[in-house]
């Protein structure tokens, strides 16, 4: 892999840092007038998620980190390992728990994704950034409500709950924001 | 991009540098500081261990010169005070090679002034004055600030930036999560003090105010002299505002053989960390022997003073034209 030296280093790039593959985050150049130069980065542990802050001397590198993004198929979940494959080459991976993370609660059977690879394993899971998903349970909805204020919990078939209005009834297919776990519309089917 | 043919900052903006321009011409003006013009390039450059310069090629067959590009018009100005040109002023474009960021374009504009018979806390006098003039109708900024650096770095650290205890700096390091500067920074003693110092002093200093940190520990004299009554400090001023650090100035250095040891000693450190080789500049020696008046001098970056009037995130707010764009 190529090293990055500090000039570099813009949002997005995928380094590797203590071991870890990382993704810079942010970089501020900071130099005194008269003094050493310095790079303050923010930096996303990608195997970890946490963000850190770390100061390079200007001029520093670091080695890139084999980290690409593949769009794949959710097939199906053996209880141990999920399993993803990718449309074109039919080439298949499998994800444990920690890999899927918070993605396990928006991911059907047959649904696109997107996932992180390093070094040609898994890292992460995304979800796409809108799924559509049956509701399993929830409460009846009230005669004559629109769709104001309130709202009620609805279990969906992927087990995440998310706030729904109340008109929304158990059964129908809604459509939900990943990125902030919102309820956005009913699916007609 | 498309655009890219436009200024990257805003119209408004190409008016109030206008106006800035404006201002500190009048401000020395009614002082009788002479506004002054020195070359942009220049046979030689300055030693300093932490700057890279551009350099270009001067073509005058069959010779050909390297010349460097200032990057600040300091020891041209001081030839003309040995020369006995009294107190003098210029706007000019200084320039720094791989600097980048929201606070750094290579090429930038400097206000830089010199006035002979001034001594440090008499140039603190007037910086408070200018800044008084220039923040007028802009902003209105609580009391300017004075403190000492070794008061001010204890204060948000705990630490004398005076006394090098590696020990005590490395476990500072750890307890505010910045491990990494002991690798960094090793048993360099200005190292450290940059580290520290720009990392947890200088975003705390001139909240809405002016503040100017003098007294500098010696290991970071540069160009000043050092305080008549204590060895360990410099006569070297920094002005800060919102944590942005404005400008720099110093209690002039006018001896010659001190100057001449001090660029040797810096050439010797780009040496050691593989910056580009400098050419001394003889002519400042030559004229610190004719004789530099007693003065003391001050630069300001004029981009990050305008950022603070416009109330900008970025240096790209307040030029027209920055290094991608140029």
């Amino acid at each position: 892999m190529a090293s990055y030296s500090t000039n570099e280093f813009k949002a997005g790039l995928k380094v590797m840092l203590d071991n870890d593959p990382c993704a810079i985050i942010e970089n501020e150049f900071v130099k005194p007038g008269k003094g050493q130069a310095f790079n303050r980065v923010k930096i996303r542990n990608l195997k970890t998620g946490r963000v850190i802050e770390r100061t390079f001397k200007s001029g520093d590198s670091l080695e890139g980190a084999d980290v690409v993004d593949v769009a794949m198929q959710y097939l199906y979940n053996d209880g141990e390992f999920r399993h993803f494959m990718v449309p074109d080459t039919f080439e298949q991976y499998q994800c444990d728990e920690k890999a899927v993370g918070e993605a396990s609660k928006w991911l059907k059977d047959q649904d696109s994704c997107t996932v992180t690879l390093w070094n040609d394993a898994p890292l992460s899971v995304s979800p796409a950034n809108f799924v559509e998903l049956a509701i399993v349970e929830t409460d009846p909805g009230v005669r004559g409500d629109t769709s104001g204020g309130g709202g009620k919990p609805a279990t969906l078939e992927t087990g995440a709950v998310v706030r729904v209005p109340l008109f929304v009834q158990q059964g129908e297919v809604i459509k939900v924001d990943t990125r902030t776990g919102e309820y956005i519309s009913r699916v007609k089917e | 991009m498309l655009n890219e043919w436009q200024p990257a900052c805003s119209i408004e903006n190409l008016r109030l540098r206008a106006q800035v321009f404006e201002d500190i011409r009048q401000f020395f003006s009614a002082r009788a500081v002479l506004e002054v013009e020195t070359p942009l390039l220049s046979h030689s450059s300055g030693t300093d261990p932490q700057l890279d310069f551009f350099t270009t090629d001067y073509c005058s067959p069959p010779l050909q010169h390297t010349l460097f590009l200032q990057t600040s018009p300091e020891f041209a100005m001081k030839r003309l005070l040995a020369a006995g040109s009294g107190s003098i002023y210029q706007i000019c474009k200084a320039f720094r090679n791989g600097e980048s960021g929201r606070f750094h374009n290579p090429e930038f504009t400097l206000l830089e002034w010199y006035r002979v018979g001034f001594t440090l806390p008499q140039l603190m006098d007037e910086i408070a004055e200018l800044m008084g003039v220039l923040f007028s109708g802009h902003r209105t900024l609580n009391p300017t600030q004075r403190f000492g650096y070794q008061e001010i770095f204890h204060r948000y650290t705990g630490l004398n930036p005076l006394e090098f205890s590696y020990h005590d700096y490395c476990a500072y390091a750890r307890d505010n999560h910045m491990p990494e500067a002991v690798s960094i920074c090793g048993y360099d003693h200005a190292l450290w003090l940059d580290f520290i110092f720009s990392h947890n002093v200088q975003p705390q200093l001139g909240e809405n105010a002016v503040c100017m940190v003098y007294g500098y520990p010696a290991c970071q004299s540069s160009l000043a002299r050092i305080n008549e009554y204590n060895s360990q400090v410099t006569d070297r001023v920094e002005v800060f505002v919102n944590g942005i650090e404005l400008g720099n100035g110093y209690y002039e250095l006018t001896d010659a053989k001190e100057q001449g040891r001090r660029f040797d000693e810096e050439m010797s450190i780009r040496k050691q960390t593989n910056r580009p080789v400098t050419v001394k500049d003889k002519h400042l020696i030559a004229a610190l022997e004719a004789g530099l008046p007693e003065c003391s001098g001050m630069a300001m970056g004029l981009d990050r003073l305008l950022m603070l009037l416009a109330n900008s995130a970025s240096i790209n707010d307040v030029l027209n034209f920055p290094i991608h764009r140029a």
